[in-house]
């Protein structure tokens, strides 16, 4: 019982804490502070997977593993810790990722070794706090905290940019979050009660006319649509993205972006029930927009790194656009979308970065034809490509698939949504193909000057890579194990939310869902199963 | 006269200061220069002396704080970080065998030091218009003083002029202000004064009384519209003394604006909608006179700050805007009866001075160590690559940067929560939107500090001279504290003794319990379910 309790601030204080400890580690050995830091790291891992043990799934809407530690009382301040179905596997995203970058970026980083893991030990911290907070106010404090270590992560350890990127990044977020801020405590006072936690502030809707609610609302997504990024405030994330080191835009790809999403999920929708019911359509329009609008940009990217920044805006407005949907499909297929999202995502990242270790460019149109002469890297590059653009049998079909559905059949979005957003998965399809012929296949061309650096995957790059195939490929032929564990948390948002009673009232006939007719005679029949078996049961 | 001599009786904590003071001004006559150099611990123990009176005052009201106990124990341990500071002004004879003032350690700068901290302890105290003048004036006389001595250049010399001249204007407005409040009530006391305003009202004549009295302390906090001497004051002396001005007369002044303000708020109890308990907020044209120098002051300072690229005019003007935040919280001060700490504005302020005097001085304490060619060096570019030649102080700049910013773990951000949520409590959402704007814009100008320490190349025009072994210690302890009260390590007694003291003492003691019943009675706010 003891450790239940303990696991959670575990979590967060022990990243914490070997990260303040790397500074006084003896010895300027850089080998001894990175294997260090990737212990630590490791560690983290192993605590995550606590998780799994400790909670109670059966219930996977209800906050377990609960802990209080006071803080400021006098202002109604608590750090109090709490995990649900759909954060524990962010969290575990979250940790299984960390270890990967910390391996992947032990030749990358040259120069002020003991900072860069230091920044991203705190970073790791901060983001599993995010996760686990159940105290509006811990949300922001961790959610606000994690700019910080990104701001030097880019701002020292980046490209010739990386000033510029770094400010911006800063600023934009910052300049959101602060209004995030005026709106929380304007929820608080419109719920008459100085208290941040989740649970009192999940009645403040009960106290609250719909304007108010609105105006919440905006609010909240002034600070969360920033760091999504959705659509039209998504400028800052391709500089950023392209001038951090390969370990910074894994970590933004992969979790920082969720934590726009997560928020949502987990306090705008739920917290402003009517408000979220009234902007839907909007957001539903802008999710879409972006997901045109970003993969027609991919599409004529030069620099490998900036298209996958840029497929990064179009997938996450699919993430915006299923949650929005408000029913369980769609919020359920959001969070898959993330954890998929961060797998195959961060994956093109620290391939992307492998190859500029080597060459020193990241332009198409210098780096051609790698299949030939670097064929691990060039079979993981296809695979995760695929992953990306959503082949069936891999992850990223099961999040874009249950996204679609659920705007298709949502009360509030509809049938057009889906259907542009669907033309978003031809582009999808169409850009990332075109850079992968062009890179992996093709003529080989390979920098001048390189020829010498053309050498394939080395065994520490490949133990990096591999365990991210495999969650891939798993999460792709059978995601039942997270889906299963999803559907209550995102039934109780919907009750909240009043939507199941919208679609009841609609009347209209159930849509069956042809399956074969919509998706090819590949996919594994475990997959056909889980997917029917979720389209009926939201309805 | 039995009244002031029992007034007299509290003022154990003052009297220690004023000795200190004077035996400040003795050794500093000594011949030898050992003797002088003694002249800062004399201040160090002046006020520990001080602060262990202000506790043993504390135990004997059974540990209740009230505003003045708060503030004086605010600024003896405030002013034991800054007297560390203060230690930095040189007091070696010049090399060159000129005599040169300034490299001489005088007792009477130390002594100005003192008396400049008695004010402000004196303000805490205030129950009276004319006290409260007095507090005032010894609060500033001595800073004016203090700038032109701390530093042998025209700069200085500049500064202390203009502070002065200034300075003088504003107590002229708000000493002519008191007079109005005077005249509109008739007294000088503040019960009194409560007491008339009880009767009468919210008079016109007291609210030109009050309009004068807040635009003259507003000098005291570099607001608007007195703000504009800020910068080239904080530029022109030496870095402590500038640290010393960040701090003390901006707390004289926000300690004073609570203290008048509370006299009229009690005069204008009612019943807040939403919570439906009594509360009493200021009187509308206050408020909007409130309103308006918050946001212009703000962002005045915020955008002006932005235009910088000097450190110390930067800080300069941030605190400016922090003076804007501290108002926005001012706004925010009606506590109702049995309310949360949360709504009362007026410990919020005094929460955010702890704070923002935190961050500050540590701040100034690192901008202290460079220096270029014996000179202070304070442009951007000298602070460049400090990360790679002392990662210490980059890490205390830093971490001030981030608490003046407000952002997580650091206390400023909590001292934000705690200000933006009584001002919101008072429905002042707007104002609330337009200062979490201005600490976005903030974050620009202290973000160029922060990158020039850790993004920079390194920097060879300036150099890192420690003069006195107290600063990095100061400077750590400040920025420690910081972090420490962010977390919650005494920080949630520090906000409710803050409450304490601001609810206690101030507004609701001698309400009116009739007027209270008598307005409960009125139909507006009766129980509905009785008609």
């Amino acid at each position: 019982m003891g450790l239940d309790i303990a696991l959670l601030p575990l979590l967060v204080i022990f990243p914490l804490l070997s990260g303040l400890m790397l500074p006084f580690l003896g010895g300027d050995d850089p080998q001894r502070i990175k294997s260090f830091a990737l212990i630590s790291s490791l560690f983290t891992f192993v605590f995550s997977l606590g998780l799994l043990v400790g909670y109670d799934f059966s219930n996977s809407a209800e906050m377990g593993l609960v802990t209080d530690v006071s803080w400021f009382e006098s202002l109604g301040l608590t750090f109090s810790f709490g995990v649900d179905a759909i954060s524990i596997w962010l969290v575990l995203l979250t940790t299984l990722l960390m270890p990967l970058v910390i391996l992947g970026s032990f030749s990358a980083i040259k120069f002020r070794i003991r900072e860069f893991f230091f920044w991203l030990l705190l970073l790791e911290a901060a983001m599993i706090g995010v996760f686990v907070a159940t105290d509006i106010l811990f949300f922001y404090i961790c959610f606000e905290f994690t700019l910080i270590p990104m701001y030097f992560l880019i701002g020292i350890y980046g490209s010739s940019q990386r000033l510029k990127a770094a400010k911006m990044l800063f600023l934009y977020t910052f300049t959101g979050s602060m209004l995030t801020f005026a709106g929380i405590l304007y929820m608080a006072w419109c719920n008459g009660s100085w208290d941040f936690s989740f649970e009192a502030l999940s009645h403040a809707h009960e106290n609250m006319t719909t304007n108010q609610q609105v105006l919440a609302m905006l609010a909240m997504l002034a600070g969360f649509a920033v760091k999504v990024p959705l659509f039209p405030v998504h400028t800052w994330l391709p500089l950023a993205h392209t001038e951090a080191p390969t370990a910074g835009s894994v970590v933004l790809a992969g979790v920082l972006l969720k934590l726009g999403t997560y928020a949502l999920i987990r306090l705008a929708i739920p917290m402003l029930p009517d408000a979220a019911l009234v902007v839907a359509p909007y957001m539903g329009i802008l999710a879409v927009v972006g997901v045109i609008y970003a993969a027609l940009i991919c599409w004529v990217q030069k620099d490998i790194k900036k298209l996958v920044a840029y497929s990064s805006v179009s997938h996450l407005g699919f993430c915006v656009l299923g949650m929005f949907a408000l029913n369980v499909q769609g919020l359920s297929g959001s969070v898959m979308y993330m954890i998929n999202h961060g797998l195959s995502t961060g994956a093109l990242f620290l391939l992307i970065g492998m190859i500029y270790e080597r060459f020193h460019t990241r332009e198409m149109s210098q780096i051609q034809g790698l299949g030939r002469v670097m064929p691990i890297w060039a079979t993981f590059m296809v695979f995760f490509a695929m992953a990306s653009v959503g082949l069936p049998g891999l992850n990223g079909f099961v999040g874009e698939f249950l996204t679609l559905f659920g705007a298709f059949q949502s009360a509030v979005l509809g049938p057009a949504y889906a259907a542009v957003a669907g033309l978003g998965l031809i582009f999808g399809a169409i850009y990332i193909l075109h850079m992968v012929g062009k890179v992996v296949w093709g003529p080989v061309k390979i920098p001048q000057g390189h020829e010498n650096d053309a050498k394939d995957l080395t065994g520490r790059e490949i133990t990096v890579l591999l365990p991210l195939a495999i969650l891939c490929l798993w999460l792709g032929v059978y995601p039942m194990p997270i889906l299963r564990t999803l559907d209550q948390p995102a039934q109780a948002i919907m009750e909240r939310v009043g939507t199941d009673l919208l679609e009841e009232n609609q009347a209209k006939p159930p849509v069956r869902y042809d399956y074969h007719s919509h998706v090819r005679a590949e996919i594994s029949s475990d997959a056909t199963l889980t997917l029917k078996t979720l389209s009926e049961g939201g309805r | 006269m039995n009244q002031t001599l029992i007034k007299l009786s509290e003022l154990g904590p003052e009297m220690a200061m004023l000795v200190g003071a004077c035996l400040c001004l003795v050794v500093g006559l000594h011949r030898s220069a050992e003797i002088r150099k003694l002249a800062p611990s004399l201040v160090a123990m002046a006020l520990i002396v001080a602060g262990l009176l202000t506790a043993l005052e504390v135990v004997d009201a059974s540990g209740v704080w009230t505003m003045a106990t708060f503030v004086k124990m605010m600024v003896c341990g405030i002013g034991m970080l800054l007297v560390m500071f203060m230690s930095t002004v040189p007091d070696a004879v010049s090399p060159t065998g000129k005599f040169n003032p300034s490299r001489v350690m005088r007792g009477e700068f130390f002594a100005f030091f003192l008396f400049s901290l008695t004010g402000v302890m004196l303000c805490g105290g205030a129950n009276d218009l004319v006290w409260l003048f007095l507090a005032l004036e010894l609060t500033s006389l001595p800073t004016y003083v203090m700038i032109v001595i701390s530093r042998d250049t025209d700069e200085a010399s500049e500064s202390g002029i203009k502070y002065f001249f200034l300075g003088a204007v504003a107590a002229a407005v708000f000493l002519y202000g008191f007079t109005m409040i005077y005249g509109a009530t008739g007294m000088t006391n503040f019960d009194e004064i409560r007491q008339a305003i009880a009767v009468t009202g919210v008079t016109p004549l007291l609210t030109l009384g009050l309009v004068l009295s807040i635009v003259g302390i507003g000098f005291k906090i570099a607001a608007f519209p007195m703000h504009f001497y800020a910068a080239d004051v904080y530029q022109g002396a030496m870095t402590p003394v500038t640290a010393f001005l960040a701090f003390v007369p901006k707390t004289a002044g926000f300690v004073s604006l609570i203290a008048l303000l509370s006299l009229v708020t009690q005069g204008n109890i009612v019943i807040d909608p939403v919570t439906q308990q009594l509360t009493s907020p200021l009187p509308p044209m206050i408020a909007s006179l409130l309103w308006v120098m918050a946001a212009l002051t703000m962002t005045l300072g915020n955008v002006l700050g932005l235009m910088q690229t000097n450190v110390k005019r930067i800080l300069a003007y941030s605190s400016i805007s922090h003076s804007g935040y501290m108002l926005v919280g001012l706004l925010g001060m009606s506590a109702g009866i049995g309310s949360t700490a949360i709504g009362n504005g007026a410990a919020a302020v005094l929460f955010y001075l702890v704070a923002y005097a935190l961050g500050n001085l540590a701040a100034f304490a690192v901008l202290s160590c460079l220096q270029r060619n014996g000179e202070e060096a304070t442009e951007l570019d000298a602070l460049s690559g400090l990360a790679k030649r002392h990662p210490g102080l980059a890490a205390i700049m830093l971490l001030s940067c981030l608490s003046l910013v407000g952002l997580p773990p650091m206390v400023g951000f909590i001292g934000k929560v705690y200000l933006f949520g009584s001002a919101v409590q008072q429905g002042f959402a707007g104002l609330v939107i337009v200062a979490v704007v201005n600490s976005a814009i903030s974050a620009v100008y202290y973000l160029r500090i922060v990158s020039s320490c850790y993004f920079g190349e390194k920097s060879e025009r300036s150099q890192i001279v420690l003069s006195s072994p107290y600063v990095i210690p100061l400077a750590s302890i400040a920025v420690g504290v910081a972090i420490l009260l962010g977390m919650g390590f005494g920080g949630n007694s520090l906000a409710v003794t803050a409450n304490q003291a601001t609810t206690d003492s101030t507004l609701f003691e001698q309400v009116d319990v009739q007027l209270i019943e008598q307005l409960l009675r009125t139909p507006a706010i009766a129980d509905p379910a009785i008609h």
